[in-house]
C-alpha cells in the first residue's frame, strides 16, 4: 500500500452532509467482484446526465476539481453501505484523503486499509478550506490553508499503518503466537463457539 | 487494556475477546464468527486466495446468497442484475474451495444473512461476530457484539482470527414508559435518529435498554438494533435475558443449554459508565415515516414536512409545510433484514385482511426475510392474505431493499418501504423512498397515498 506521509491539493467542495456510500459508487456500478474498475463510476448518479454524459454542473467535472485528489465534505461522510468498493473507486480516481466534521465508522476504517486519509475538522475549518489549496502533513497531525494551519485528530494506530503503508493482515500475522495461545484456552472456556 | 467493575456490557464481551494489545494502544479482538454474502464475499475469498492466505477456522465462517439473488418464483442463478450471475457462481466457488458453510440460492435455509443467522443460532450472546454488512449490527439483539466491517476487514478476521481495533466508545439509549398502540420498534429506531441525527451515534457501541426494550421481542428487538448503523454507531446491543435464551434453545448452531455462569454475567453492572445516555419516553412516540433522503429526515406520520436541505426537498418533491399524509405512491414494498420476520408479515397481515391495495399502486410486494419465514408464513395462510389483497408473495432475498440493476420503476415514482435507507436512488435512479413501519406500507398501500395505520382496524 502507498505509504501517506504529505498531500498538497485542492480540497474539491461538496460540502453537504450524509453522502453515503451508494452515492460515491452505485450499486449498479459494482460490476465485477475484482476490486478495479470502479473510478468510471465513482458518484455516477451525480456524475452524469442521460447516455453517461458527465454533468457539467457535478463538482468533479469543472476543470478545476478534475481528478480531485481531495475532498472535503459535510457531517456523516461515507454512511450508508459498507462497501469497501465506495474507497476503492474513490483511491483508483486518484483520491488520497477527504476532509469533514466526521465519518461512518466502517468508511473511515475501509479507508485506513486502503491508504486514504479520512481527516477531522470543526465544519467551520472544513467550510472555509473548502475549494482552496491546502497543504496536509500527517506526522505532525496538521493541515495548512492560507495563513491558518488547523491540527487533526487520528488514532495512534491508524496513522502508523497510513505513514508506512502497512499491511493490516501482515501486521497482525506477527502476533500469531499470542492470537493461538488465547483460541487454546478459550476452546475449554466457551466451547460452544468452537463448532 | 481490560477495565476495572463496574463495566459495560460491551466492554465486557470486548475485553472477554482481547487476545493482545498493539504498542499503539490498538486491541487484536478475537472473532468468534464471519458471515459473507454474494455482493462482498466472493471479493473477499477471492482476494485471500490470491495472497494465498486460507480462512484459519472455516467452521466458524459462513456465506449466504441473498443481496442481488433473484426473489420470483422457481429462481436459479440468474439474476434480474447485468453481470450479477458471477457475483453467485464466484462465491459458490470459494466458499466451496475455502471450505465454508455456505446457504446456497435453493438450500432451504436460506435466507438474508441478519435475519438467518439468529434463525439458525449462529450468532450467540456474548460472542463477536463481523460480516462485510453495515447491518449486521441488527444480531446484536441477541446480547452479541456484532458489527459491519468493510471486505479488507474480513479478509483480516478470516486470516487471523482477529481484527485491531481501539475500543469503541459506549452509549446507553434508554427507552422508558411503553410503546403506545400501533407503534413499533421501527419507530422507536426512527424517532432516535430523527432527534439525534443520522451521525448521532458515530462510533459508538449503543446499548438498547429500559421497559420498552425489554418489553419487544426477539424479534421487534433486531428491528430496533438494525438501524444502528444508520445512526452511525458501530454496533447496537441488548442485554440477553429469558426471552433471548428461549428464542436461541434449540436452534441448530446453538449449545443446548445456557445454564454456563458467563450467560448470566452478560449485562451492564449497575452503575457501568457510559461515554454518552441519552432517555427517550416510548409512550411519546408515535408512527414514523422519513420525508427526505435521510433516515434523520422522519417525522411523525401526523406531521408536517419541515424545512431541510435544498437537495432532500428538489429529490423527494414534497415542500416545507406539506401534510406527509395523503402524499399519493406508486410502489409498496414490505421486505428487508429490517422488517420482514414472520411477527412483521404477521401485523401486516392483520391488516391487510379483507382489503385490497389502490388500484394506483404499481406494484406492492412481500418478500419474506428468509425460507423460514416464508414457510411458516405460508402455513399460517399470510401468502394468502397478501396475494388476495394484491400484493406479490417472493422468494426471500434483499429485493426492492436497494438498487444493483434489476427491477426498479420510472424516475420520480414514489415507495412506500419498511427498509430501512431513504437515500437518493437507493431503490432505483430517482425513485422517491419513505420508510416507515410494515404497519404503515400497508396502510398506505390500502389507500394509495401515505396513511395512518392506526386508522385502520384489524379485521377479524
Ligand atoms: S435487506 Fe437491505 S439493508 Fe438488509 S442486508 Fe439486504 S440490502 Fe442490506
Amino acid at each position: 500500500m502507498t505509504p501517506f506521509t504529505t498531500l498538497s491539493a485542492i480540497a474539491a467542495p461538496m460540502m453537504f452532509d450524509n453522502i453515503d456510500t451508494d452515492a460515491i459508487i452505485p450499486s449498479r456500478e459494482m460490476k465485477s467482484t475484482g476490486r478495479t474498475g470502479l473510478a468510471e463510476g465513482l458518484f455516477a448518479g451525480w456524475r452524469y446526465v442521460e447516455g453517461r454524459v458527465p454533468n457539467p454542473d457535478f463538482v468533479l467535472n469543472r476543470p478545476e476539481y478534475a481528478g480531485a485528489r481531495i475532498i472535503a465534505g459535510g457531517a456523516n461522510f461515507g454512511c450508508g453501505s459498507s462497501r469497501e468498493h465506495a474507497v476503492w473507486a474513490l483511491a483508483e480516481y486518484g483520491v488520497r484523503c477527504i476532509i469533514a466534521p466526521g465519518f461512518a465508522p466502517i468508511f473511515a476504517a475501509n479507508c485506513i486499509r486502503n491508504g486514504l486519509l479520512p481527516l477531522v475538522l470543526p465544519r467551520e475549518a472544513v467550510e472555509s478550506i473548502a475549494g482552496r489549496e491546502v497543504y496536509i502533513n500527517l506526522a505532525a497531525q496538521t493541515l495548512t490553508c492560507g495563513d491558518e494551519t488547523y491540527s487533526f485528530p487520528i488514532e495512534a494506530e491508524a496513522k502508523d499503518m497510513l505513514l508506512e503503508g502497512l499491511d493490516a493482515i501482515d501486521l497482525t500475522l506477527k502476533s500469531r503466537t499470542a492470537i493461538a495461545a488465547w483460541t487454546h484456552a478459550d476452546r475449554t472456556a466457551r466451547p460452544w463457539i468452537y463448532l | 487494556m481490560a477495565l476495572t467493575l463496574p463495566l459495560t456490557l460491551a466492554d465486557k464481551i470486548w475485553d472477554a475477546h482481547v487476545t493482545a494489545t498493539t504498542p499503539a494502544g490498538s486491541d487484536l479482538v478475537a472473532i468468534d464468527r464471519v458471515f459473507l454474502h454474494e455482493r462482498t464475499g466472493a471479493s473477499a475469498l477471492k482476494s485471500m486466495a490470491s495472497a494465498g492466505r486460507p480462512v484459519v477456522d472455516p467452521r466458524r465462517v459462513f456465506a449466504v446468497m441473498d443481496h442481488i439473488v433473484d426473489t420470483r418464483p422457481g429462481r436459479g442463478d440468474k439474476t434480474l442484475m447485468l453481470g450479477g450471475q458471477a457475483f453467485i457462481t464466484e462465491t459458490r466457488a470459494a466458499a466451496i474451495a475455502a471450505g465454508i458453510t455456505l446457504f446456497d440460492v435453493t438450500d432451504p435455509d436460506q435466507g438474508i444473512t441478519h435475519v438467518i443467522s439468529p434463525e439458525l443460532g449462529i450468532v450467540l450472546p456474548g460472542c463477536t461476530l463481523v460480516a462485510p454488512d453495515s447491518h449486521t449490527c441488527t444480531q446484536g439483539a441477541l446480547g452479541a457484539l456484532a458489527w459491519g466491517i468493510g471486505s479488507s476487514e474480513a479478509e483480516h478476521a478470516m486470516a487471523t482470527g482477529v481484527l485491531r481495533l481501539p475500543r469503541p466508545k459506549t452509549m446507553l439509549v434508554r427507552f422508558d414508559g411503553a410503546l403506545r398502540p400501533g407503534v413499533t420498534a421501527k419507530d422507536m429506531a426512527l424517532a432516535l435518529i430523527a432527534a439525534h441525527g443520522a451521525g448521532g451515534g458515530a462510533g459508538h457501541v449503543v446499548e438498547f435498554a429500559g421497559p420498552a426494550v425489554r418489553a419487544l421481542d426477539i424479534e421487534a428487538r433486531m428491528t430496533l438494533c438494525n438501524m444502528a448503523t444508520e445512526f452511525a454507531a458501530m454496533a447496537a446491543i441488548i442485554a440477553p435475558d429469558e426471552k433471548t435464551y428461549a428464542y436461541l434453545a434449540g436452534r441448530r448452531y446453538a449449545p443446548t443449554a445456557f445454564d454456563a455462569p458467563y450467560w448470566t454475567s452478560l449485562h451492564s453492572d449497575e452503575g457501568a459508565r457510559f461515554d454518552r445516555t441519552i432517555v427517550i419516553d416510548a409512550a411519546a412516540i408515535a408512527p414514523m415515516i422519513t420525508w427526505g433522503t435521510s433516515p434523520e429526515h422522519a417525522i411523525p406520520i401526523d406531521g408536517v414536512v419541515p424545512s431541510g436541505p435544498t437537495r432532500a426537498h428538489d429529490y423527494i418533491g414534497l415542500a416545507p409545510g406539506a401534510a406527509i399524509i395523503g402524499t399519493p405512491i406508486d410502489v409498496a414494498f414490505i421486505g428487508s433484514c429490517t422488517n420482514a420476520r414472520l411477527s412483521d408479515l404477521r401485523r401486516a397481515a392483520a391488516l391487510v385482511k379483507g382489503r385490497h391495495i389502490a388500484p394506483s399502486i404499481q406494484k406492492a410486494l412481500v418478500v419474506p426475510g428468509s425460507g423460514a419465514v416464508k414457510r411458516a408464513a405460508e402455513a399460517e395462510g399470510l401468502d394468502k392474505i397478501f396475494a388476495e389483497a394484491g400484493f406479490e408473495w417472493r422468494e426471500s432475498g434483499c429485493s426492492l431493499c436497494f438498487f444493483a440493476g434489476g427491477e426498479s420503476f420510472p424516475a420520480g415514482s414514489r415507495s412506500i418501504s419498511s427498509t430501512n435507507r431513504n437515500f437518493e436512488g437507493r431503490q432505483g435512479p430517482g425513485i422517491r423512498t419513505h420508510i416507515a413501519s410494515p404497519e404503515v406500507v400497508v396502510a398506505s398501500a390500502i389507500a394509495g397515498a401515505i396513511a395512518d395505520p392506526r386508522d385502520l382496524e384489524p379485521q377479524a
